[in-house]
């Protein structure tokens, strides 16, 4: 684990070194071909922007890593956890370094992936591997929908680079689908609503994880597109109404059910949508101050959340509960743990003088210097922040005076052991952070303004933490006060919401659709797949006659009688492969059957010494042989004789469709015979396989090397099929699992019991 | 145990060996001449095959010290090995590289990358039919009547 921060670690220190350069106006590029056919490439740019995501990203990683370090002193997984969190370090840096659409894909992609395998790292309890896999299907939709949109701009705009695409947009019908895509992946990334349910799922995941993915950086990501978008795409179609709607409910209603959940982790987790409604509304509508708000956001949300999300994982791993009902006071050696928490949660309701504070009082003061329908944003923004107030306070007085905030379940218990400072050490470096942006905003103010520029060249910012008696600081002073009257009048709001609760959850809903899906699919799969191994052999045989015969009938196929017969020795050797297929086709018990299909098969061989082609006959000799042999093997476990009772198909109807394949196979070769308009390609295998193939045998030539890959995917095959029989012949005679007790989620059942 | 035939006990040990180092002839023989390593491996599995009609399962385990998948796992290697290997020589995958040799008493020897690419494919020839063997030859085989009532 201490060795993984070192990752993120050179990346803070490059990315201190390359700040200079950066800052002042000239992004730092790296290319490297991938798929040039596809404008696929490794294009690397660095801007101020991507500079400020790298800061976060893994300035936070560096801490978390730090601090995964204690959380997992006691447990196994560290090892893994380290490993795919590095990972995902890395496909993050991808996505917000990226300056090719599709490059930017596959790093997004990568980032659902380890998400994936991090919130299912316990993949022994079933609700894990549900919410890993909830969180995946979202994602990962909404994914390739933005991928359909990637490939929709780079088209419209012939280029995929992300730079020239946002220099000179491309415009059209095309375009207004695609930004709609685009955005589809966007809000399913940053889990805005309707899409939002995986995330609190996700909370399963231990808490380092939530805290990286699922507060500081995984979660940005949509934000980050829809930032890099906005200014580009904003007076597109619908996109502005569209971010700033579903921002702006998402923000309310997540603040609202913040309200609600007894679990420290779930509050956190609807508190982090609802940020991401304001992120999102910031950048999304594209005007260039509120683009320097969400850039002053951004920075400062990564701060508080990530260092609160450390405060929970501390309580949980010393007091073994997050329930705000059961957390017992904290008492002796607790100071340092409360101090990041009541600082990180007064930065995320802006109070003066944190971080958080000056980024919303930037976004007030922008939307107020906006439109009339800048203002009504603004109310709504009011309205969310109001609702933030509320539940930071939530947490901090659940905090320190749990009884203030919940009944508890049953008498609280003794002040749990203290936390190691070292535990509690990068948290508090978080809030250090939060304080001193807040008391000296011209350390980042230079950063912001450059990075915000880097998005919209008419952005500006200038951070202070005194701006004088305005209507922002107002506005300010009114949310923090409507804030705490929320929070003072929560048993009664807490009666409403329970009375009008849904009964319906994002999670249910999304259950509900998988489950309907796979009804589907066992409904049309219990059609389609009889289990009737004659029906297959049927359908598959008629359809591989009669398709390819309709095609050659309908054109000019004969071609004359062929103009000789083959030497007279044929005449015998086809009277036994005719007379054992015969035979094999009226026998009555299954063992005779084997072996005169095996008659015919040597039928087969001995056609081919006729030939003169001693490779493929003594193949066809050493196949048949073992064929036989395998053959009984198998029939050992069934009856001696048929069947009697009716078969799945009539014999009359087997017997058409035999006469019809046979009757295709027929005219296919007579067609053939005379269909030949190019010189066969065997000729130049010949006359190539002792020069280039080092061989005098072609057959063998073509099979290593002429067609070397078709063997090298056939004895995969082979292998993949030697494992299929031994796992499928077994596979009876294991003990069957146990039915799995927990709550029966479809992934648990698709999974199988352990 | 089961009751064994002497004559076909014995009959089939003399030949094991000869019909063994036949498959290996074929598999080296074949870049030049009829054969290669899918006959070789196949030729063989024949005599696997001969081994398990003489002596069921037991006798087949007791052939190779090494078990069925091993040989998967070893063939593949081989396949696979020399079919990446010219990568980092900058070629092409699959390219095929001679090398030949004068050496005492068997004169000029030639070895190409194709004979270990065919010496995979007839380990995994070779183990596939192992593994059926392993998977389908028990000497206990439940009666088909059985199967049709479910004891738990």
């Amino acid at each position: 684990m201490a060795i993984g921060g070192l990752a993120p670690l050179a990346v803070v220190v490059w990315a201190v070194t390359a700040a200079p350069g950066i800052l002042d106006g000239t992004p730092v590029t790296s290319s490297h071909e991938w798929v040039p056919g596809l404008g696929l490439g490794v294009d690397l740019r660095a801007d101020a922007f991507s500079l400020l995501m790298i800061v976060l990203v893994s300035g936070i990683g560096a801490l978390v890593f730090a601090y995964g370090r204690r959380y997992f002193s006691h447990s196994d997984k560290g090892g893994r956890v380290a490993g795919l969190l590095t990972l995902f370090a890395g496909a993050m840096l991808g996505v917000v370094l990226a300056d090719n659409l599709l490059m930017l894909y596959v790093c997004w992609e990568l980032t659902s992936v380890t998400s994936y395998l991090l919130i299912g790292i316990d993949d022994a309890e079933a609700e894990a591997r549900s919410a890993a896999l909830h969180a995946l299907v979202v994602t990962a939709s909404g994914g390739l929908a933005m991928l359909g949109g990637f490939v929709l701009l780079g088209q419209a705009a012939g280029t995929y680079q992300i730079s020239a695409i946002l220099a000179d947009p491309p415009s059209g019908t095309t375009v207004s689908v695609a930004v709609v895509l685009v955005l589809l992946g966007a809000f399913t990334k940053s889990a805005q609503y309707p899409f939002h349910g995986w995330l609190p799922g996700a909370m399963v995941a231990p808490t380092p994880i939530s805290a990286y993915l699922h507060s500081a950086a995984m979660v940005k990501a949509g934000v980050y597109l829809v930032a890099r978008f906005a200014p580009a795409f904003a007076a597109v179609g619908i996109w502005r109404p569209l971010v700033i709607t579903v921002g702006l409910v998402t923000m309310i209603v997540g603040g609202l059910r913040a309200l609600r959940p007894w679990d420290l982790k779930q509050l956190l987790a609807f508190g982090t949508i609802s940020q991401l409604g304001f992120l999102m509304v910031l950048f999304g509508i594209g005007q260039p101050e509120a683009t320097a708000a969400g850039a002053a956001l951004i920075l400062t949300h990564g701060l508080f959340k990530a260092a609160l999300f450390m405060v929970v994982g501390i309580v949980d791993h010393e007091a073994h509960t997050r329930d705000l009902r059961v957390i017992p006071a904290l008492g002796r050696g607790w100071g340092p743990t409360k101090a990041v928490a009541v600082v990180s949660a007064a930065s995320m309701a802006a109070v003066a003088p944190l971080a958080g504070f000056i980024a919303k009082e930037k976004a007030y003061e922008a939307l107020l210097h906006g439109t009339a329908a800048d203002r009504l944003v603004l109310a709504g923004i009011v309205a969310g922040s109001i609702l933030t107030v509320a539940y930071s306070l939530r947490i901090v007085v659940g905090l320190l005076r749990p009884d203030l905030v919940a009944e508890a379940l049953e008498p609280r218990g003794a002040s749990p052991h203290a936390p190691a400072i070292g535990f509690v050490l990068p948290g508090l470096v978080l809030a250090a952070a939060s304080v001193l942006l807040g008391l000296l905003p011209a350390l980042w103010s230079d950063l912001v303004d450059e990075a915000s520029r880097a998005l919209d060249a008419a952005a500006y910012a200038e951070l202070k933490l005194w701006h004088g008696v305005n209507t922002a600081l107002v506005l300010s002073l009114g949310t923090l006060a409507a804030g705490a009257t929320v929070f003072a009048l929560r048993r009664a709001i807490a009666t409403f919401q329970a009375r009008t609760a849904p009964d319906w959850s994002a999670a249910g809903a999304f259950d509900a659709v998988i489950g309907g899906l796979l009804r589907t699919a066992r409904l049309v799969t219990g059609v389609v797949q009889s289990g009737s191994l004659p029906i297959y052999a049927a359908v598959i045989l008629t359809t591989a006659a009669v398709a390819p015969a309709t095609a050659l009938l309908l054109g000019d196929w004969w071609s004359g009688w062929p103009d000789h017969l083959g030497p007279a020795v044929h005449l015998p050797i086809a009277g036994v492969i005719v007379g054992g297929a015969l035979a094999a086709a009226l026998a009555k018990r299954r063992f005779v059957a084997a072996l005169l299909l095996g008659v015919a098969g040597y039928g087969m061989a001995l056609l081919f010494v006729a030939h003169g082609a001693p490779d493929l006959a003594l193949t066809q000799f050493a196949v048949e042989t073992l064929s036989v042999v395998i053959f009984l093997l198998v029939l050992r476990r069934l009856p001696d004789r048929f069947e009697r009772r009716p078969p799945a198909l009539r014999p009359p109807v087997r017997l058409a469709v035999s006469v019809v394949v046979g009757a295709f196979v027929v005219v296919m070769a007579l067609a053939a015979n005379g269909a030949r308009t190019e010189a066969p390609i065997s000729t130049e295998m010949s006359e190539r396989a002792l020069p280039d193939g080092d061989g005098k045998n072609v057959v063998n030539v073509i099979l290593v090397d002429i067609r070397g890959l078709d063997t090298l995917g056939e004895v995969t095959v082979l292998a993949v099929a030697g494992i299929g029989i031994v796992a499928l012949a077994r596979a009876g005679s294991r003990p069957r699992p146990q039915p799995v007790r927990r709550r029966r989620t479809w992934s648990a059942r698709a999974g199988g019991g352990r | 145990m089961k009751l064994r035939s002497l004559i076909l006990d014995t009959t089939v040990r003399l030949i094991f060996d000869a019909v063994l180092v036949f498959s290996i002839y074929l598999l080296f023989a074949g870049h030049n001449q009829p054969g290669g390593g899918f006959v070789g491996g196949l030729v063989a599995a024949a005599a696997v095959a001969l081994r398990y009609l003489a002596g069921g399962l037991e006798e087949v385990r007791s052939i190779f010290r090494i078990r069925p998948w091993s040989f998967l796992s070893l063939g593949l290697l081989l396949v696979l090995g020399t079919a990446l290997l010219p990568l980092f020589g900058g070629g092409p995958p699959l390219d095929q590289w001679a090398w030949e040799a004068e050496v005492a008493l068997l004169g000029k020897v030639k070895a190409t990358s194709a004979t270990v690419f065919d010496s995979g494919v007839y380990l995994i020839v070779v183990g596939l039919v192992l593994m059926a063997f392993e998977g389908l030859g028990e000497s206990q085989v439940t009666e088909p009547r059985d199967l049709g009532e479910d004891p738990r």
